[in-house]
């Protein structure tokens, strides 16, 4: 639905240069969410405004639903007729919600049509229908500034469909809400995403954002898509920072002579109660110390934590179990177990306590 | 004396409300030009910009009494006179526009960027940009501007009247100081001064309903961002 292949954005300010992305290769599938996760200054922003050309990227192109924008660009500062015709079938909101305070909430939302020409009838109705679908159908003789945060992003989504968008594109549209509203706003977008089967891009510093409703997510960092893809082939790769950060596991071990094992469910063998099996098959204890799980169509994904009594060597045996069953399995160092979970994947070429079976990547 | 009073009254509001007229006329578009050729705005043009500045610039900076005197053939040209209301409302007119356009500008600066570029990624154009966005946002800023313009322009109407111009400025010139008739000039000056505080009181009233509805009780983070609407009315006490 989106592609872009090589994006590069340098910003030249008399001399200097600041590469704000530096050959972003993006693939959005149609009707998924996608979250594009990253510290502010990793270029995640530059990148959502490079999706509807707001931002001409140095290099590179950037292709909607087919068509390819950078081709539609025209000179200077000004969009061609083309590039309009374009935008106004791709929606977007804002952090700050950008609604124009001299109009009323209807108003607002009629704005994308009334560039659309739309006669004044039809964008009245339509206007209505957007303002019921997101739940605000008696605010409509209201100013935005008699409405809540929340509600203003809720105008600002309805103004965002007027076009009747395949696409949207969301620039930290939850980052000025509070928690609760967030999740309200998240829903919206879930739901708009299911029922219209609307594409979502998102771009957010919040890993909770990216847990609720993204169905693939990306991580920049310096302007580069570091990591990317599904939520389940982000954990079905070894030491992915994405994977770490959405199921995050922690727990310290009991004692020292203990094994702390991280699994990693993904794909066909989550369906099956491992755990009980392992702890049947080789009569061990095992103890939980923590668990990140989630149920994605009716399977099992996450990460849990366990620890086995008994130092690694007499544990083999019960890990192997666990990587007959198809699961990924990481010994932890028991060691630096303590600061394991949240740390940025850069150090995890510390090395691994003496053991044959220990993982690339793990620790 | 009332008869003169009146007569000169009615010659003083004939010269602001025309020279306001072509003022805002002629002003807003050179304000909204002034601000799209600014460098990163739309229509960015860094020769037209500069270009009208500087032209902006000379006119704002010309002593408005010398003004009338450089503009006599120009008027006399224009009007087919050089002397009395309208002859002073050439001069008038052309003195307002470089300063009114400059408040335009001032007015569209700050309206939130945001809003120009969600605008644009609804595939507006220019068009859009300034007649849905830009001019209505800073509307109530806009009118402050007006008030701040009628107040400058009966001011400089009186300058206008007292070479010649007619007017009030005219009548306390002529009458009140020329001929010592203070009771006249008192007059003249207390009207002035009622005129004035009328157009401001006028002017705030309705920035403040244009602004009451744009939002100073606006909630939550964006608060800050939205009560920028409100400024305006410190733009006018300020000019």
């Amino acid at each position: 639905m989106i592609t872009t292949t090589g994006l590069t954005k340098v910003y030249r300010s008399g001399d200097r240069e600041v590469t704000a992305l530096d050959g972003v290769d993006l693939h959005v599938r149609e009707g998924e969410v996608y979250g594009v996760i990253g510290q502010s200054g990793a270029g995640k922003s530059t990148l959502i405004r490079c999706l509807n050309l707001l931002e001409r990227p140095t290099s590179g192109t950037v292709t909607v639903a087919g068509q390819e924008l950078t081709s539609l660009a025209g000179r200077g500062q000004r969009a061609s007729a083309p590039l309009r015709a374009a935008r106004s079938h791709i929606g977007m909101v804002f952090q700050h919600f950008n609604l124009l305070s001299s109009r009323t909430v209807q108003d607002n939302v009629e704005l994308p049509l009334e560039i659309l020409k739309v006669d004044r009838r039809e964008r009245s109705r339509k206007a209505l229908e957007l303002l019921d679908l997101v739940g605000l159908a008696d605010k409509a003789k209201a100013y935005p500034a008699q409405l809540s945060g929340g509600q203003k992003q809720r105008v600002g989504i309805a103004r965002a469909l007027a076009g009747d968008p395949k696409v949207l594109l969301s620039d930290e549209a939850t980052s000025a809400l509070d928690p609760e509203t967030t999740r309200s706003i998240l829903q919206l977008l879930r739901d708009l995403n299911r029922k219209l089967g609307l594409t979502i891009v998102l771009i957010t510093h919040e890993m909770d954002v990216v847990k609720t409703i993204c169905d693939s997510a990306a991580l920049m960092k310096n302007g580069r898509v570091v990591e990317q893809g599904t939520v389940a082939e982000l954990l079905a790769t070894p030491g992915s920072e994405l994977a770490r950060e959405l199921f995050p596991v922690g727990g310290e071990p009991s004692a020292d002579d203990r094994t702390v094992v991280d699994i990693t469910f993904h794909g066909a063998a989550a369906t099956r109660p491992v755990i009980s099996e392992l702890s049947r098959t080789y009569n061990v204890d095992i103890s939980i110390l923590g668990a990140a799980m989630d149920t994605v169509g009716g399977k099992q994904v996450g990460r849990m934590r366990i620890e086995l009594p008994g130092r690694f060597e007499e544990n083999v045996v019960p890990i192997g179990f666990l990587r007959e069953q198809g699961l990924q399995v990481d010994v932890a160092d028991v060691a630096g177990a303590a600061d394991a979970t949240a740390e940025a994947v850069d150090d995890a070429v510390t090395p691994a306590p003496a053991g044959a079976l220990q993982k690339e990547g793990a620790k | 004396m009332q008869p003169l009073l009146y007569d000169n009254t009615l010659d003083t509001l004939f010269m602001v409300w025309w020279s306001t007229f072509y003022a805002v006329l002629i002003g807003i578009p050179v304000g909204v030009l002034l601000h799209l050729t600014q460098r990163g705005a739309v229509l960015q043009n860094v020769v037209v910009n500069k270009v009208l500045g500087a032209i902006v610039n000379i006119g704002r900076s010309f002593p408005f009494l010398i003004l009338i005197v450089v503009l006599i053939p120009f008027t006399r040209l224009l009007v087919g006179v050089s002397i009395g209301p309208t002859g002073a409302v050439v001069p008038l007119a052309l003195a307002a526009i470089p300063f009114f356009a400059r408040l335009v500008e001032a007015a569209l600066r700050e309206v939130d960027h945001g809003l120009v570029e969600a605008a644009h990624a609804m595939g507006g154009g220019t068009w859009t940009i300034v007649f849905k966005v830009l001019l209505p946002q800073a509307l109530p800023a806009l009118i402050a501007g007006v008030t701040t313009l009628v107040i400058q322009l009966i001011g400089y109407s009186a300058i206008a009247g007292a070479v010649g111009g007619g007017g009030l400025g005219n009548l306390a010139y002529t009458y009140g100081y020329q001929q010592y008739e203070t009771s006249l000039m008192i007059a003249t000056v207390v009207e002035l001064i009622l005129l004035v505080t009328l157009v401001q009181i006028l002017g705030d009233v309705v920035v403040r309903r244009l602004a009451r509805r744009g939002g100073r009780a606006s909630s939550f983070r964006v608060g800050l961002r939205r009560t920028r609407t409100e400024e305006p009315v410190a733009v006018t006490e300020a000019a």
